[in-house]
């Protein structure tokens, strides 16, 4: 592949047997199907362009020095760098070393991610079901997930009881799958 | 395989990271054994990657693109690529090569020189029992107290005799006689080696012991000479180049 572009229809299985080869090419195919992804997650957690950048720059490294930490057998690319990206992300935003090791992480997930059409009926899809969700249940799990707030420092914000917070968190999540289900 | 409701909202908590204490070791342990609440977990994740989407939208900053690949340019990675195989690719194999033959090499010669060292140390250890059995031999033969016994025939006085023994061509000499009279004040015997030609060539100057016997061992010869006699004269203490008649005793080889 080398001397020539990689071309945008490539799986993702593709890309990563580029990188794994260790052809640059297969870096450069994977940041144009999923930076905005993983740029985008970074920077809503973070608040600011720079520090997401950075994550981005992370991420993808770490795919290219040792693209054996993501097993397609066990998930696909796109969720996976999505979830990482949150992962580091939250790390960052609470100056704590990396509490996940990403290679143990394993997503399950239906939409697939990898085509630009893909992608944007999925986020219209989210957006939708987040939309419909009841206020506090939402604010639960953004506080969760944006700003990487425990149960206990949830529950402590919004006055309401641990088991309460637990119960929207997961209700949440459970919900966004239901809408890909459907 | 279902989701264990106790773990239910504990595996949500623990897909964003925010399961900690007692909990999150319990839920660990739970997770070692039962696969359920392992496909609920990643399911989860899966939530947690659609929660993601909901952010798409903003993209990150043209120059981040340029930064990557030249992260990725500085860090080149050549494994598990089948790279073109060079001669330069043989290199390893034919240091490794030269290696093994020069390992045999050294090998072979250290064998043959064990072997040598070997054979010397047993040529050594001979010469060194020959040199001992003959400096027993010399020193049997010229031990002062020696007794020394010369047989003749029955009611036969004693003889002065000379026994020399002459190997030419290690112009090695041993001499040994016995009965000889007592010599004059400052004078010597000595011995000569008469050769097939040519003039007697000094062969040692002595004197006897009290009892008349005397021995003469490797005196200096020149190299290879073909002895057809010898004979003992009386000179001066310090020898003459030539005999001085009369012979005391002279002896022919056989």
């Amino acid at each position: 592949m080398s001397g020539t572009e990689l071309k945008g229809d490539l799986t993702d299985i593709a890309i990563l047997s580029a990188i794994r080869s260790g052809d640059e090419k297969g870096m450069a195919a994977l940041y144009d199907r999923y930076s905005a992804v993983v740029y985008s997650v970074a920077l809503r957690v973070l608040g600011d362009t720079g520090a997401a950048e950075d994550i981005l720059q992370d991420v993808f490294m770490q795919l290219w020095r040792n693209p054996g930490l993501f097993d397609s057998s066990r998930g696909s690319l796109g969720p996976w760098l999505a979830v990482i990206a949150r992962h580091r992300a939250i790390d960052g935003l609470r100056k704590r070393r990396p509490e996940t090791d990403i290679a143990d992480v394993v997503v399950s997930v239906e939409p697939d991610m990898a085509g630009d059409a893909e992608r944007a009926r999925a986020m219209e899809k989210v957006r939708g079901t987040l939309g419909s969700m009841p206020s506090v249940q939402r604010q639960a799990l953004e506080m969760a997930y944006f700003e990487g707030l425990s149960h206990s420092e949830i529950s402590a914000k919004t006055g309401e009881p641990l088991g309460t917070i637990k119960t929207r968190i997961r209700a949440g999540l459970v919900a966004l799958r239901k809408a890909f289900a459907t | 395989m279902s989701v264990h409701e106790q773990f239910a909202e504990d595996l949500a908590l623990h897909a964003l990271g925010s399961l900690q204490g007692e909990e999150r070791v319990a839920l660990e342990k739970h997770l070692e054994g039962c696969a359920g609440c392992c496909r609920e977990l990643e399911q989860l994740r899966g939530d947690m990657a659609l929660m993601a989407l909901s952010t798409a939208g903003p993209v990150p900053p043209r120059r981040s693109r340029q930064r990557l690949l030249e992260a990725v340019a500085r860090e080149p990675r050549r494994v598990q690529a089948p790279a073109r195989r060079g001669w330069w690719m043989l290199v390893p194999w034919a240091a490794a090569a030269a290696l093994a033959v020069g390992l045999v090499v050294v090998w072979l010669q250290k064998s043959d020189l064990q072997q040598r060292i070997a054979g010397l140390q047993d040529q050594s250890t001979q010469q060194l029992a020959e040199l001992q059995r003959a400096r027993e031999v010399v020193s049997t033969l010229t031990a002062t107290d020696a007794m020394r016994v010369t047989l003749v025939a029955a009611k036969t006085p004693p003889q002065p005799q000379g026994k020399a023994i002459y190997v030419r061509d290690r112009s090695s000499l041993i001499f040994l006689a016995s009965n000889l009279q007592a010599l004059p004040a400052q004078k010597a015997y000595e011995l000569w080696l008469i050769p097939t030609s040519g003039a007697p060539i000094p062969a040692g100057v002595f004197k006897p012991d009290a009892h008349g016997s005397a021995t003469v061992i490797n005196p200096p010869l020149p190299a290879g000479v073909q002895a057809k006699a010898f004979a003992i004269t009386i000179e001066p203490e310090g020898g003459s180049s030539a005999p001085t008649l009369p012979i005391v005793l002279v002896g022919a080889g056989e």
